[in-house]
């Protein structure tokens, strides 16, 4: 990248709000999955003589999500009506907010190769979607629409950053940070394959140590955190290559093309656009008391970057292994809850921990992966779990055995113990049965019994591969090695 | 029952003779249906007659009166403004746009009323969207004065007046958003009662300016003035602006008389070009509240001059996006042999809006503009929160307030329809009772060259029984509610 240059980056995200139940009126907000059109009632259709009556719940995730980046909330909160006319917009208004929004003045620390930053958030408010056009184009060259109402009326929040990003990369980490953030407290599903969670960025160049910001170009709509990435990439390199021939940038909406990997010019902004807002007269202004507030922060249990720095403390594991944890509240859970029954039952903590942390990082992702499962479909005692652990650590199980039984615990929800013996899967430590074998073992093999002696250290390998074959490799590989030693060393 | 029984039937009356089975609703509602069919042709009140489902109504009210399970409307036939929806009735606003509009939902109204057994006649007609002042602004008809029908009823609820006017109905359901009940009431001589902003569900009502509409009932006599305000009033989860309080048994104090009652009455409402026989008569009114024992005192209300003003920008401009929704795209009317989508959007707004409501749109959408909401609108809002005060302070010292209703009676057909701000200024007794949210009721109190002439008097937010109090005692006292017209 060019270095006169400084990029400023703004990013505007909608997250559709996890609510049962549409933004004004009581039709199911899961739309995704629904029949067209079966989401549907006179009022979200903006029939005439309708009303709108406010979802609580949605007012709720927007304070938890303001509270959950340091927003002020607003102690009356209202709402506007946004004016303008498309056939996706059934009312000919969008409910949104203006001047009044729930939460404002928040921030997000993101780290980008160790170095922390905090981005400024400036607004978190309220809104409501618009229904889907599906444009169809006829094989006689006619065309037309149809539109799929059940997206409209869903409650969205719009989450403004402050234009503090100063680069693609920075603006992937806000938004991997908010995206996680959302999901852990349950204020969105945050699926952008599905598209509750979309992202429109705005992006300007300036010379560095000037402060003005330069000529912004709003990039619409991007719903993966790669293309974001590289939509941004690809529009800072553009306006640099147009700034260092000495062209203008033009103020224009561009959209991003995965296909051809470009932004292309959508519309361009000669004037702003008037939507008329004025306050929504079918609403009056909501007032949040201190308690409901109070209230709503008694709910936000630990964000992720809290949680991630305690696992690395008190687990002593690393930042990845901390963070691949607790992406999954499933996973988090059963893993603390597996580690406190191994400290239960005498084991050591940071090495259970350890071993846990291998399992569910690495065996149970396969697992899930390979079989097509999610993770509630599978057995998750934590109880049997901590046996496993304490199994391994006993090394009743050697690792092999270990990732055996794990997998058929999981699929089967039966004990460890159980599954072994089934199984015939128990590690042989009893130094009473391996005497016995190693003797039998050593007598039948003296030439390798003699190398040994001779000092050929590799002997000792063939011995225990024996051992390994005569055990069907259930023998504990350690124990054995000392037992072969040691009897050799008597005879 | 008998075609000139009707003209002194009321709704407390009619209850008796149903309850007494002195005669059925059924024979009631198809007496009001003889009844309409005589007058129509002279009247044009109804845009839509529902006889069918009317003569259904009333067999089912038959069944619940002789089960003696009967309300207080079980069996009375009356009539809805074409702008509060009903199920299966096509709801048309007397706009084009909605001419084949058959809503799939009832408005809050329709349903309390069902519930208890009324009987819908039919759809009252309406200036356009309820915007206007003479009912000459209807895409299909123009109603006609039951007193004189070379003169307009008044609007925009027209024909709810001319209907009650005319004895068509027992009472009917109009909407009100800066005097479209009081004024036709005025100038039919009927009861036009406007309750408190939020008293009465506004769901089904169809919107012109949210902020300021409000549903209530005409009727013959102010008891019947109570008797459907207990009815559809109170809280609906449903409407957000809907008020959470408590309805009051109005009827039993609608009788208490008015000895002691403090009455105001701002001389604002005694200038602007009123006609001075209407003054008179508003002035022996007042005389005879006095008579009655109440306390009346001249009073300024400065900021009164204003309402005018904020009226025209506030309602212009919650109509302009309450109005965005009629493209042709989903209901309603569709200029169908459009070039493309914009075209077609454009084309049914152009055909499907009378001159009147784009006048609104255009006003309201040039106030809301950028670089003009400050200077408009913004203001506008601050003005009504200090003619809101106004108010306030005015009932910390009075009971009600009395005033003209309209400046004038009844005027003729297409007297102001080329001057908009003539027809404006119709409103302005009645606009500030809106723009303050306060309920405010208009009476028979006398009568001009043969035209009917109204008192107005207003009360503190959900203060109704005030009103009602007041209203009730004056007609006790007068007989101006029994003159009915000679149809
Ligand atoms: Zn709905």
């Amino acid at each position: 990248m060019n270095n006169k240059y400084e990029t400023v980056i703004g990013l505007e995200v909608h997250s559709q709000l996890l609510t049962n139940s549409k933004m004004f009126c009581g039709c199911g907000s899961d739309y995704q999955k629904a029949e067209p059109n079966s989401r549907v009632c006179p009022v979200c259709m903006g029939m005439p003589g309708v009303l709108p009556v406010v979802n609580r719940k949605a007012v709720e995730l927007i304070i938890k999500t303001g509270l959950a980046i340091g927003c002020s909330i607003n102690g009356e909160t209202k709402f506007d009506r946004k004016n303008y006319s498309y056939p996706d917009l059934m009312k000919g208004y969008q409910i949104s907010q203006f001047d009044l929004p729930v939460a404002i003045n928040g921030n997000l620390n993101i780290s980008l190769n160790g170095n922390e930053k905090t981005i400024g958030v400036t607004r978190v408010h309220l809104e409501e979607d618009v229904a889907r056009l599906i444009h169809k184009n006829e094989p006689n060259g006619t065309s037309h629409s149809l539109i799929d109402i059940n997206r409209a009326g869903v409650p969205l929040m719009e989450i403004v950053s402050e234009p503090d990003m100063r680069s693609p990369e920075e603006a992937n980490e806000y938004l991997i940070q908010l995206h996680s953030i959302v999901r852990s407290i349950k204020a969105s599903t945050a699926n952008m394959e599905e598209g509750s969670f979309r992202c429109d960025a705005n992006i300007s160049m300036r010379l560095k140590g000037t402060t003005e910001l330069g000529t912004k170009v709003e990039i619409k709509n991007v719903n993966s955190f790669r293309s974001v990435f590289r939509a941004l990439q690809f529009e800072q390199n553009r306006q640099i290559n147009l700034l260092e021939i000495g062209e203008q940038i033009i103020q224009e909406t561009r959209g991003w093309s995965d296909e051809s990997e470009k932004t292309v010019s959508q519309r361009i902004k000669e004037f702003a656009a008037d939507y008329r807002y004025f306050p929504e007269p079918d609403l009056p202004p909501i007032i949040i008391s201190k308690q409901w507030v109070d209230q709503i922060k008694s709910t936000i249990t630990e964000l992720p970057a809290e949680k991630i720095q305690r696992f690395i403390k008190s687990f002593q594991l690393s930042e990845y292994d901390s963070s691949l944890l607790i992406s999954n509240d499933i996973i988090a859970t059963f893993f603390e809850d597996t580690v406190n029954e191994c400290k239960n039952l005498g084991l050591n903590y940071e090495s259970s921990a350890k071993t846990c942390a291998n399992l569910l990082n690495v065996d149970l992702s396969r697992i899930l992966n390979e079989k097509q499962l999610q993770i509630s479909d599978l057995n998750t005692d934590y109880g049997d779990f901590s046996i496993l652990i304490k199994m391994i650590s006993e090394d009743t199980l050697n690792s092999t055995m270990a990732k055996t039984v794990f997998e058929n615990m999981l699929l089967l929800g039966k004990s460890p113990i159980e599954i072994a013996d089934n199984l015939g899967l128990t590690q042989i430590s009893d130094t009473d049965s391996l005497e016995q074998i190693i003797s039998e073992i050593l007598s039948q093999n003296s030439p390798a019994v003699q190398d040994y002696l001779e000092g050929k250290e590799t002997a000792i390998r063939f011995l225990i591969g024996q051992v390994m074959k005569e055990t069907k490799g259930k023998a504990n590989p350690k124990i054995a090695t000392e037992i072969i030693i040691s009897q050799i060393k008597k005879s | 029952m008998h075609q000139d029984d009707l003209k002194t039937l009321t709704i407390e009356n009619a209850r008796n003779l149903l309850d007494s089975r002195e005669i059925t609703s059924l024979e009631l509602t198809e007496s009001y249906i003889k009844r309409i069919e005589n007058t129509e042709t002279d009247i044009n009140a109804f845009v839509t007659i529902s006889k069918e489902s009317a003569i259904n109504d009333a067999k089912n009210a038959d069944i619940l009166i002789d089960s003696g399970e009967q309300n207080l409307l079980t069996g009375i036939p009356l009539q809805l403004k074409d702008n509060l929806c009903t199920r299966g009735i096509r709801t048309t606003c007397s706009s084009k746009m909605l001419e084949n509009f058959i809503p799939p939902y009832d408005a809050f109204v329709t349903e309390a009323l069902k519930n208890q057994g009324a009987v819908i006649l039919g759809k009252g007609n309406l200036d356009e969207f309820a915007m206007g002042s003479s009912t000459e602004n209807s895409a299909f008809q123009t109603t006609k004065n039951p007193f004189d029908i070379t003169r307009v009823p008044g609007g925009s609820s027209g024909g709810p007046a001319a209907s009650v006017s005319a004895s068509q109905c027992l009472f009917s359901l109009g909407s009100d958003t800066g005097g479209s009940i009081r004024q036709p009431a005025s100038l039919c001589g009927v009861v036009g009662l406007k309750p408190t902003y939020g008293r009465v569900s506004r769901f089904g009502l169809i919107a012109f300016a949210s902020s300021l509409d409000q549903i209530g009932p005409i009727t013959h006599t102010v008891k019947d003035s109570a008797m459907v305000l207990q009815n559809i009033a109170g809280f609906d989860s449903k409407d957000s602006t809907s008020l959470n309080v408590p309805v009051p048994n109005y009827l039993e104090t609608i009788d208490k008389g008015i000895k002691g009652f403090k009455i105001g009455v701002p001389k604002e409402y005694f200038q602007e070009g009123i006609n001075p026989e209407v003054e008179k008569i508003i002035r022996d009114s007042l005389k005879v509240l006095e008579n009655l024992g109440a306390e009346i005192t001249e009073i300024s209300l400065p900021l009164t001059s204003y309402a005018l003003a904020v009226y025209y920008i506030i309602a212009p401009s919650e109509a302009s996006a309450n109005l965005t929704r009629y493209d042709g795209v989903k209901y309603g009317f569709n200029y169908i042999e459009s070039e493309n989508m914009w075209d077609g959007i454009e084309k049914t707004r152009q055909f499907g809006f009378g001159d009147e409501v784009k006048r609104r749109i255009l006003l309201g959408t040039y106030a809301l503009s950028s670089g003009y909401y400050d200077a408009f609108y913004l203001k506008a809002q601050k003005v009504r929160t200090l003619i809101r005060k106004e108010f306030e302070d005015a009932f910390c010292d009075f009971d009600v307030l009395a005033m003209p209703t309209s400046p004038s009676t009844a005027f003729k057909l297409n007297e102001k329809m080329d001057d908009p701000m003539q027809m404006y200024l119709n409103d302005i007794f009645t606009i500030p009772a809106n723009i303050a949210g306060i309920p405010s009721i208009s009476i028979p109190a006398g009568m001009n060259n043969n035209l009917p002439v109204g008192l107005q008097m207003m009360s503190g937010a959900l203060q109704e029984e005030k009103l009602f109090q007041a209203a009730y005692a004056f007609e006790q006292a007068t007989e101006w509610h029994k003159i009915k017209p000679k149809l």
